[in-house]
C-alpha cells in the first residue's frame, strides 16, 4: 500500500508498486495533463513535482513515492489564477501541438524556484525536455518572461 | 463565389436549426473540386429525410456566446485560430470573444453510393487548410451575418443597408441604436437565407484576416485541460499494448503468452493479422495485442510475450547496403520522367560542366505524442476517438475491413499531439477497433515510443545525382536531377512501378522553364521499410539537393550564390506548375524572397574568422521561403548555429503570428533533422527506437535568433504548415562550408565536422 498526495488530495494506492508514477498518475489519479513521450526519462512530457522537485514520472516507480507531495500541471496554478510560467506561456503564445508543454512548464517552474533569474546558459542546461514542434524560440523568451513575473511578485 | 445562388433545400441545409432561441448555422460545402456535385446531394439527402445529428460550424447564444468549429484536426499548426478568423471576419464577430471547438467528422451519402463531406472537408495535410476554407468559411460567416442584419433591421425598423457590423454588435449608427448578435441569434434563426450568397468583404474592409491572433486555445493547454487522443475514454474502456513483428514484412511463427496472462490485470491476449504481401496496407505489422485493465499491465504484458518471429523477405537489408543499392542503380540507365531540350548535347557542348552526388538517410516522423486510438466497434456501429489528420482516413479504412456501413462509423478527431504526415495513415485507428472487435469492449491502443519510432512510414532515403552545364558567357544551358530512392508510394499495388517516381520528383520544381536542356530520371529502389509523407514530403530533399548544389556551382564559378540564383529566376512570371501547390510558380515571387532573406540576413557581408553564411530558397505547396543562416565552428568542429533570419512570402496573409509560429517550429524541424537525424536498418527490421539514439534537437542547441520577415501581397493565400523546412538545411550546408569550406553533402550532418 503506497499512500501519497496528488495535488493535494491524499490517495493510496494497492496496486503494482512497480507502476511508473506516470500511469499511476494518469491511469488511477485522473491527472492526465501528465503526458507520456518516450519511458525513458528522455522527452520530459511526463514531469512532475515530487515535494517541489521535477522528476520525470516515467521512470519513477510508485513504490518511491510513498508519503511524497506530488504536483502534476492540473496543480500549479491557485485555483483559476494561472501560475506565472502559465501566464508567460499564453503571453508568449508558445505552444503549437502543446503536447510537451505541461511538462516544459513543470520543469521550469521548478528551475526559476532554485534560479529565479536564469541566464540562457542556465535554460540550456538545466532544461531538456524535447518539443518535437520547435516551439524553443518562444520557450526561452516565456521562460524569462515569467522569471520576471515572479521576481515582481517577490 | 460571390453572388452564387443558392436553391432553397440548400438554404435550409445551410441554416439547420434555431433552438433555445440560438442561431445554428451548418456551413457550406466548400471545396473547389465538389462544390456542384456536394450542393445536389446534400439536396438529395435532405429529400431523403431530416439532416441528422448537425454539429454546426457557426452558434450565436442568447447570451452572447459565439461559437465556432473549425473542421480540420489540430496539430499545431494553428488552424483552432486560423480558419475560424475566417468566419469570424465575415460574420463581424468579437474575435477575443469566440470560442473556438474540433468539428467531429461529418460525412453524409453522395445520392450515388459513395459519401461527401456533411459541410466541409476535414483533413490536415498538404499546407492546405487556409486554401482549401478561404472561400467557403468565409461565405458561411457572411451567410450568418446577413441573417443577423435582417434580424436586426426588422427588429430597429431601419433599412438594412444603414447597419454596420462590428465586434459582434449591429448598429444603427443614425438612430444611435445597436442590438449584440446574441439578441438577434433567436430572430434570425427565423429568416430564410438570401437566394444569393452574400457578397465578401474586399480585401481593405479586413479587420481580423491580417491580424496577429493568439492560439484560440492556449489555456487549456498550459493548465493539461486540453485532450489528445491519448487522453480519451469510453465508459468501460480497457486499454491494449501490442507487439509488432519488428522484421520488414516478417510473420510470427509461434507465440507463448502465458507469461503475459500471468501479469495481474491482463485479461486477453488476441492476434491481430496484416494483409497478404502485395495487397495495399491496412495495418502494419502482425502482432499480439495485450489487453489489460490499465496502461502498465498491458505494457508488462506485452513485454512478458514470448514470440517466435520469422524475419520475412527483407532479412538482409541494412542502411549500408540500401545506400550502396541506390548508388549501384545510379551506374545504370533510369526512367526519364522529363526531358527538355538535348542535355547530352549540351553536356558535350558545355564550356564547364558540375557535378555532385548526395544521400538524404530515412528518417521517422516522431510526433511526441505516440500512435493510440480509442475504439469501440458495436453491434450496430463503431466508436473511434483519436488523433488523426484526415478523420474520413479511418471511416473508410474500418468500414471496408470490418464491412461495417460507413454511416454507422463516428469518428471524432482530438487534438494531436503532432502530425507531421505520420497520422495521414490510419493503421493505428484499424488496429484499435480489430482489437475492440476482438474483446467486445470499448479499448484504447497505446503505442510505445519504440512502437512509434519503429513502425513509422519513414521519410524516403535516397541518393541523387546532380549535373550542370554553363556556356562560355556563364548562361546555364543544362541540368539533370537523377534520383535513387525507395518511393514514398509504399505497398500500393494497383499503381505500376512507372508511377512510383511521382511523389518524388516534381517535374516542374525549379529550375523547369529556366533552363533550356533540363532532364529528370528516377530509379525506384527496393527497401522493406514502409515509407510516407514526412513534413514537405519531397520537397526536403529536392530543396536540400538543389540548393547544395546551386552553391557549389557558384563556388566553382566564383560568383555570389544569391546572384546566381536570381540571374536564373529572371524576371517575375508565371510558369506552369501542375504539381500540388500550382497552378503556377513565379520565379519573380523566389527571388523577391531571397532578396529580402539576404538583405535582413547581410548575405555576402564578411564573416569574422570561423563563422560562415548560407542561403537558400524554396518553392514549397504554393508558398515562396528563403533562409540566411549564420554558423560558427571552432577548432575541434563544435557547431554552433547563431542565426536564421527567413523571409517568407505565403500570399494573403490570415495569421501572422501563426505564420511566424510555424516559420520558427519548421526551421527548428529542419535543423534538428539535418543536424542528427536517421534512422538505422540492420537485418531486416529498424533498431532506432526511442530519443536517447533518434536525438532531436533541445533548448541548449536551438539558436536564439530566428527573424521571421512576411511578405503580404495580396496574392491567393497559401499555407505555412511545411514551407518552413526546406531551405533550412542547405542554407544550413551553405553556411558550414562558407565557414570551414567542408562541403557536406550527405545528411544528418552528425560528426561529420570532426573528421
Amino acid at each position: 500500500m503506497v499512500s501519497l498526495t496528488v495535488n493535494g488530495e491524499r490517495k493510496e494506492f494497492s496496486g503494482d508498486e512497480e507502476m511508473p508514477l506516470l500511469w499511476y498518475l494518469r491511469d488511477f489519479a485522473g491527472a492526465k495533463g501528465v503526458k507520456f513521450g518516450c519511458g525513458i526519462a528522455q522527452c520530459g512530457a511526463c514531469t512532475v513535482h515530487l515535494n517541489g522537485e521535477a522528476v520525470r514520472s516515467c521512470v519513477t516507480p510508485v513504490s518511491a513515492v510513498n508519503g511524497a507531495e506530488i504536483t502534476t500541471i492540473e496543480g500549479l496554478a491557485d485555483g483559476d489564477d494561472l501560475h506565472p510560467v502559465q501566464q508567460a506561456w499564453i503571453e508568449e503564445d508558445v505552444s503549437q501541438c502543446g503536447y510537451c508543454q505541461a511538462g516544459q512548464i513543470m520543469a521550469v517552474s521548478a528551475l526559476l524556484k532554485d534560479n529565479p533569474n536564469p541566464s540562457d546558459d542556465d535554460i540550456d542546461r538545466s532544461l531538456t525536455n524535447i518539443c518535437r514542434c520547435g516551439t524553443y524560440y518562444r520557450l526561452r523568451k516565456a521562460i524569462h518572461t515569467a522569471a520576471a513575473k515572479l521576481r515582481e511578485n517577490a | 463565389m460571390d453572388g452564387a445562388r443558392l436553391s432553397t433545400s440548400r438554404r435550409d441545409f445551410i441554416r439547420y436549426a434555431a433552438s433555445a432561441g440560438a442561431l445554428i448555422i451548418a456551413a457550406p460545402a466548400c471545396s473547389r473540386g465538389d462544390r456542384e456535385k456536394e450542393a445536389s446531394t446534400a439536396e438529395a439527402a435532405i429529400a431523403s429525410g431530416p439532416p441528422v445529428d448537425v454539429t454546426p460550424m457557426i452558434a450565436i447564444t442568447p447570451d452572447d456566446r459565439i461559437l465556432l468549429a473549425f473542421p480540420n484536426p489540430e496539430m499545431g499548426q494553428g488552424v483552432d485560430t486560423a480558419l475560424p478568423m475566417l468566419v469570424a471576419e465575415e460574420l463581424g464577430a468579437d474575435f477575443d470573444k469566440v470560442e473556438t471547438s474540433q468539428l467531429p467528422l461529418a460525412l453524409m451519402p453522395d445520392g450515388e453510393g459513395g459519401f461527401t463531406w456533411r459541410y466541409v472537408p476535414q483533413g490536415s495535410g498538404g499546407s492546405y487548410s487556409i486554401v482549401g476554407h478561404w472561400e467557403g468559411l468565409r461565405q458561411a460567416g457572411a451567410i450568418a451575418r446577413d441573417l443577423l442584419v435582417r434580424a436586426a433591421s426588422a427588429q430597429l425598423e431601419v433599412p438594412a443597408d444603414e447597419l454596420t457590423v462590428a465586434n459582434s454588435v449591429v448598429t444603427h449608427a443614425a438612430s444611435n441604436q445597436s442590438l449584440t448578435f446574441g439578441a438577434l441569434a433567436g430572430a434570425a434563426a427565423e429568416l430564410e437565407p438570401l437566394e444569393e450568397a452574400p457578397p465578401l468583404k474586399p480585401r481593405e474592409e479586413f479587420s481580423i484576416i491580417g491580424t496577429a491572433r493568439k492560439m484560440k486555445n492556449a489555456r487549456a493547454i498550459v493548465t493539461g485541460e486540453a485532450v489528445y487522443g491519448i487522453d480519451a475514454e469510453m465508459p468501460g474502456m480497457v486499454h491494449a499494448v501490442m507487439a509488432r513483428c519488428p522484421y520488414f514484412d516478417g510473420t510470427a511463427n509461434s507465440v507463448d503468452d502465458a507469461a503475459a496472462r500471468a501479469v495481474p490485470g491482463v485479461i486477453d491476449v488476441v492476434k491481430i493479422d496484416r494483409p497478404p504481401l502485395g495487397e495495399p496496407y491496412t495495418v502494419q505489422a502482425e502482432g499480439y495485442a495485450v489487453i489489460a485493465e490499465n496502461t502498465w499491465a498491458a505494457i508488462k504484458g506485452r513485454d512478458a510475450l514470448k514470440i517466435d518471429w520469422d524475419h520475412g523477405p527483407y532479412s538482409d537489408e541494412t542502411s549500408a547496403n540500401f545506400r550502396a543499392h541506390c548508388e549501384e542503380l545510379l551506374t545504370r540507365e533510369g526512367q526519364i520522367v522529363r526531358n527538355d531540350g538535348d542535355f547530352a548535347a549540351a553536356w558535350e557542348n558545355a564550356a564547364s560542366t558540375h557535378e555532385a552526388y548526395y544521400w538524404q538517410p530515412y528518417v521517422s516522423h516522431a510526433p511526441l505524442e505516440p500512435q493510440n486510438c480509442v475504439a469501440h466497434v458495436r453491434e450496430d456501429g463503431v466508436d473511434i476517438i483519436g488523433p488523426m489528420q484526415f478523420p474520413s482516413g479511418p471511416n473508410r479504412l474500418i468500414s471496408n475491413v470490418l464491412d461495417r456501413d460507413r454511416m454507422t462509423i463516428n469518428v471524432t478527431p482530438t487534438r494531436l499531439g503532432g502530425g507531421f504526415g505520420r497520422r495521414l495513415s490510419s493503421d493505428y485507428a484499424l488496429e484499435a477497433a480489430l482489437v475492440s472487435d476482438a474483446v467486445k469492449r470499448p479499448v484504447k491502443l497505446l503505442w510505445t515510443r519504440e512502437d512509434d519510432m519503429r513502425h513509422d512510414f519513414f521519410r524516403p532515403a535516397g541518393m541523387h545525382h546532380m549535373r550542370a552545364a554553363f556556356d562560355a558567357d556563364g548562361n546555364m544551358t543544362a541540368w539533370t536531377h537523377r534520383l535513387a530512392s525507395a518511393s514514398k508510394y509504399y505497398r500500393r499495388p494497383n499503381m505500376p512501378d512507372t508511377d512510383l517516381w511521382t511523389s518524388e520528383l516534381y517535374p516542374d520544381d525549379f529550375p523547369a522553364y529556366l533552363v533550356e536542356n533540363y532532364r529528370l530520371e528516377y530509379f525506384p529502389a527496393t527497401s522493406g521499410a514502409p515509407r510516407g509523407s514526412w513534413r514537405a514530403p519531397s520537397h526536403t530533399a529536392n530543396a536540400f539537393v538543389v540548393n547544395s548544389f546551386l552553391d557549389e556551382i557558384a563556388r566553382t564559378r566564383g560568383e555570389n550564390a544569391l546572384k546566381l540564383r536570381l540571374r536564373i529566376l529572371g524576371e517575375p512570371r508565371e510558369l506552369t506548375y501542375a504539381n500540388h501547390g500550382g497552378p503556377t510558380f513565379n520565379p519573380g515571387r523566389l527571388a523577391g524572397v531571397l532578396r529580402l532573406a539576404a538583405e535582413k540576413g547581410g548575405y555576402g557581408e564578411a564573416m569574422p574568422e570561423g563563422q560562415g553564411r548560407g542561403i537558400a530558397a524554396h518553392f514549397t505547396f504554393g508558398g515562396y521561403v528563403a533562409h540566411v543562416v549564420d554558423v560558427e565552428v571552432n577548432s575541434s568542429g563544435d557547431l554552433k548555429v547563431l542565426r536564421i533570419v527567413g523571409a517568407v512570402d505565403v500570399g494573403t496573409v490570415v495569421n501572422p503570428n501563426g505564420i511566424a509560429a510555424q516559420h520558427e517550429g519548421g526551421v527548428i524541424d529542419g535543423l534538428s533533422t539535418a543536424l542528427r537525424l536517421a534512422i538505422n536498418v540492420t537485418g531486416g527490421r529498424v533498431t532506432t527506437g526511442n530519443f536517447d539514439e533518434y536525438q532531436i534537437m533541445r533548448i541548449a542547441e536551438a539558436p536564439h535568433d530566428i527573424e521571421t520577415h512576411i511578405i503580404d501581397n495580396g496574392e491567393p493565400p497559401a499555407g505555412m504548415g511545411e514551407m518552413g523546412l526546406p531551405p533550412l538545411a542547405p542554407a544550413l550546408t551553405n553556411a558550414i562550408f562558407d565557414a570551414t569550406g567542408k562541403r557536406v553533402r550527405d545528411l544528418p550532418l552528425a560528426d561529420q565536422l570532426r573528421s
